[in-house]
């Protein structure tokens, strides 16, 4: 008390002292920093990382980091993450010096193609193993884009959701919503460019300006995790005396939220409201009061901060996530066993066969340093994740069989086939 | 030897949803034709095994009595497909080592070998009921189709096994001679529909088949000309029903109308928040039910029966050899876009199997659901001729002696 000067309202309003440094991956990583850079984002640092030479040449982040082999000839990664992945994994030391000595890493890239969906990976072990923490914003391609993009967008995902701390992920298919018949596609990329910047700036903002009412790193890091398949963000900003009331209107009728659809379908929902320093409680209160009325099944985090810049205003920014249990992760916390809990998940997750059906990380079964410093930093939040997961999985147990409640039960790999497929993977219904 | 009436072949299928008799005749030209169908709703099966023998009798009844009466034949005896959870199939392999002095491989050696190959340690009440013979090894030279004649010190062959509880398949035999019907062999219903499907081309460049049934979903795998793998899932049509019965809080009969009416394996957008209703028979208020939630529950379980078998597929390390894709057939492959969804599932090309491999009635080869009767009777075919050249060989040998001693 006598050392530390008590907090002021000039200090308040100063950053928590997070460095953050956003690194854009691969092409579609790029393009988004590009927009973030653009919009005037302040942040620690930008780098950018690809392949490829000349998209390298035209980006605008400070930082810039072309990995390159023999294999690759100078001509990018071609659209195969293996080759990617495998420059990337030469060039370690320089990735882990580009995340060196910052507490928090944003990751943006665009799954799919070659660079996004192989560097993004090793980035993400190498940030992790400098010890910051690590967030991934990714796009999944288009349902036009082809059938084999999506498989190696979809093993990217499980690869990259193994090495980060959290991961959003933006189906670009989604877009649909928010474009017309008559938009051009180079307006699209712009749009879902936008919105993945939108979701990285309210990030970033959330980490960085005080709050009066707090979200942990770990706090969100805990609920982001698997919660990646399906994500969607709304923001909204509205001025003026009724601002709360039309900033919650704004949001639930939102395109991206399906007119409060995805609220009510979210098992997940992290709310940011930030404003100015006139700010009310009762503002806070309203806006929550108008969300939480969507969602009752939801697990909530919120926090609401405090930016000189939003006198005046409000901008809420709402992320709706939905899990996508495994099923293998599924039956390992059905089953407690003899092991600490984060072992057993942590286990689950590696222990996952090596299948086209469902895609293992690659680089994560015989790497047994970076499964234990994992473990190491964080601990307290994987147990209270499976202790949650344990009690998901009780409903499963009530639901009935029906015509096959006294026939031969129907074991394979530890579910019952008996029950609706529906009901296992936790699909909801309303 | 053959009285005219053993010209007839018929395979009998006692399935989940229904029971369906087919009768196959040779005709004067010795080309097998379909001349008869019969089939009834089956009431005592549950995932594709009888629990309920009294009730199965009457509708194998009802069943053959219609294929009869379409066929004009009396019906004596059938082949009898099989399947349940706990048929299963696996390859093993057997070795001879051959002792004669000029290591020539003769028939004696090549029985001796599939004898061996056969005689896996299986629990006691496992029975086989298919050992078919892939390909044979002499001195570890690979892929020999046909070893006798060949020089060679150790014989080996590959052979995949199909086996299954012993007390199980006596059950379904059973109920069928309870109806004074002989049963000539019983035939893995997986292996019946492939043969109803698959050309020899399919075969070679390799092909899966897919039988999704009432109560139980076969498969087996085609390559080389060889069945290389073969499973079961208990998971089949019925679990559909269930699943919507129990998601869209009806009755499974309405369940079963709502499969029929409005069901499809693929969710498109165009019909989000659409509601259907059916009417009620009582006069009561009819059901509303939201279209999007029926068709993700049939989704779901759909796209879940081919993870597993595709999962099943990878493990055993065929899936990569399936160059001609893969066939559905059975009930199951009446549902709308089934095979797009096996197609993104599987990633191969899908689509639902035509019964090519036999002539007959045009109506009944059409329909999916009849490829497993059929290709009983086809497998009855095969067994009919080699019995035919074993009558003929017999008949001959007796003519060749009768003569030589005749003439000494």
């Amino acid at each position: 008390m006598t050392t530390q000067t008590p907090s002021t309202p000039a200090t308040a309003f100063l950053r928590k002292g997070i460095s953050i440094k956003t690194i854009g991956v691969g092409g579609a990583g790029l393009a988004v920093l590009d927009q973030l850079i653009r919009s005037g984002l302040a942040g620690d640092g930008f780098a950018a990382v690809n392949t490829d030479a000349a998209s390298l040449a035209a980006t605008a982040a400070p930082e810039k980091l072309h990995l390159e082999t023999p294999l690759l000839r100078g001509l990018g990664s071609g659209g195969d993450p293996d080759r990617a992945r495998t420059a990337a994994q030469e060039s370690l030391p320089r990735l882990k010096s580009l995340c060196e000595g910052m507490d928090v890493i944003f990751i943006i890239a665009g799954l799919g193609g070659g660079a996004g969906t192989g560097i993004s990976p090793v980035l993400a072990r190498a940030a992790k193993e400098t010890g910051a923490l690590v967030i991934g914003f990714v796009t999944t391609p288009f349902d036009c884009e082809g059938t084999r993009r999506q498989r190696l967008a979809l093993q990217g995902l499980t690869e990259f959701k193994a090495a980060a701390d959290g991961l959003i992920c933006f189906p670009n298919q989604k877009v649909f919503r928010l474009i017309d018949e008559n938009t051009s596609a180079l307006e699209t990329f712009k749009i879902t460019n936008d919105y993945l910047a939108d979701g990285v700036r309210s990030f970033w903002r959330l980490l960085t300006c005080t709050g009066f009412i707090d979200i942990h790193f770990d706090e969100l890091c805990q609920l982001l995790r698997d919660r990646h398949a399906e994500s969607a963000f709304a923001v909204a900003e509205a001025v003026g005396p009724t601002r709360s009331r039309e900033v919650a209107e704004k949001l639930l009728a939102h395109p991206m939220l399906d007119a409060g659809q995805a609220l009510a379908e979210a098992d997940a929902l992290m709310v940011s409201i930030l404003g100015g320093p006139d700010l009310t409680m009762a503002e806070v209160n309203r806006v929550m009061e108008q969300i939480n009325r969507h969602c009752e099944h939801a697990q909530v985090v919120m926090g609401a901060a405090i930016d000189e810049a939003f006198r005046d205003r409000l901008a809420v920014t709402v992320m709706a996530a939905r899990k996508n249990l495994e099923p293998g992760e599924a039956r390992v916390a059905a089953r407690p066993g003899h092991e600490a809990p984060g072992q057993l998940i942590r286990r689950a997750i590696t222990a996952r066969p090596a299948s086209r059906f469902g895609p293992p990380p690659p680089g994560l079964s015989g790497d047994p340093a970076d499964e234990s410093s994992a473990l190491g930093t964080v601990p307290s939040r994987q147990r209270r994740k499976s202790a949650r997961m344990l009690q998901t999985q009780l409903p499963l147990d009530s639901a009935s069989k029906g015509r096959f409640d006294k026939s031969e039960p129907n074991i394979h790999r530890g579910e019952d086939l008996d029950l609706p497929t529906y009901v296992r993977r936790g699909v909801a219904l309303n | 030897m053959f009285e005219p009436a053993s010209s007839i072949i018929v395979g009998l299928e006692v399935g989940t949803s229904k029971v369906c008799a087919v009768v196959g005749d040779f005709g004067a030209d010795g080309a097998l034709n379909i001349v008869g169908v019969g089939q009834a709703r089956s009431h005592g099966v549950r995932k594709g095994e009888i629990v309920n023998s009294e009730l199965a009798e009457e509708d194998i009844r009802h069943a053959i009595a219609e294929a009869e009466q379409m066929a004009d034949v009396e019906i004596r005896s059938v082949y009898l497909g099989v399947t349940g959870r706990h048929v299963r199939g696996f390859n093993n392999r057997g070795v001879h080592p051959i002792f004669s002095a000029d290591r020539e491989i003769s028939e004696e050696d090549v029985q001796d070998v599939v004898k061996n190959a056969k005689t896996i340690n299986l629990p006691a009440q496992n029975h086989t009921i298919h050992a078919i013979r892939q390909h044979f090894l002499v001195d570890d030279q690979d892929d020999i189709p046909n070893p006798v004649g060949m020089l060679g010190s150790r014989l080996e062959v590959d052979v995949h096994v199909v086996h299954g509880s012993l007390n199980r398949l006596q059950n379904a035999i059973r109920t069928v001679k309870g109806l004074q019907l002989e049963v000539e062999d019983i035939v893995f219903n997986g292996l019946a529909s492939a043969l109803a499907l698959l050309t020899g081309e399919q075969k070679e460049a390799g092909s899966l088949v897919v039988d999704i049934g009432g109560g139980t979903t076969e498969y087996v795998v085609y390559s080389n000309g060889i069945v290389q793998h073969t499973g079961v899932l208990a998971v089949g049509g019925d679990h559909v029903s269930n699943d919507l019965a129990y998601g869209l809080k009806t009755s499974l009969r309405r369940a079963e109308q709502f499969k029929l009416d409005h069901g499809s394996a693929i969710v498109d957008d165009a019909i989000k928040g659409q509601a259907i209703s059916i009417p009620n028979e009582n006069g009561l208020a009819p059901k509303v039910v939201n279209l999007e939630h029926l068709r993700r529950i049939m989704s779901l379980r759909l796209e879940e029966i081919f993870l597993i078998i595709g999962q099943d597929l990878e493990q055993v390390g065929v899936l990569d050899y399936l160059r001609g894709g893969a066939f559905l057939c059975g009930g199951g492959a009446r549902i709308p876009d089934i095979a797009k969804l096996a197609e993104q599932t599987l990633q191969m090309p899908v689509s639902v199997g035509k019964t090519n491999t036999i002539s007959g009635l045009k109506s009944t080869l059409d329909q999916p659901e009849f490829a497993t009767a059929i290709g009983l009777v086809k497998f009855g075919s095969f067994d009919h001729r080699k019995r035919a050249i074993k009558a003929t060989l017999a008949g001959n040998l007796k003519a060749t002696l009768s003569q030589w001693f005749g003439r000494a």
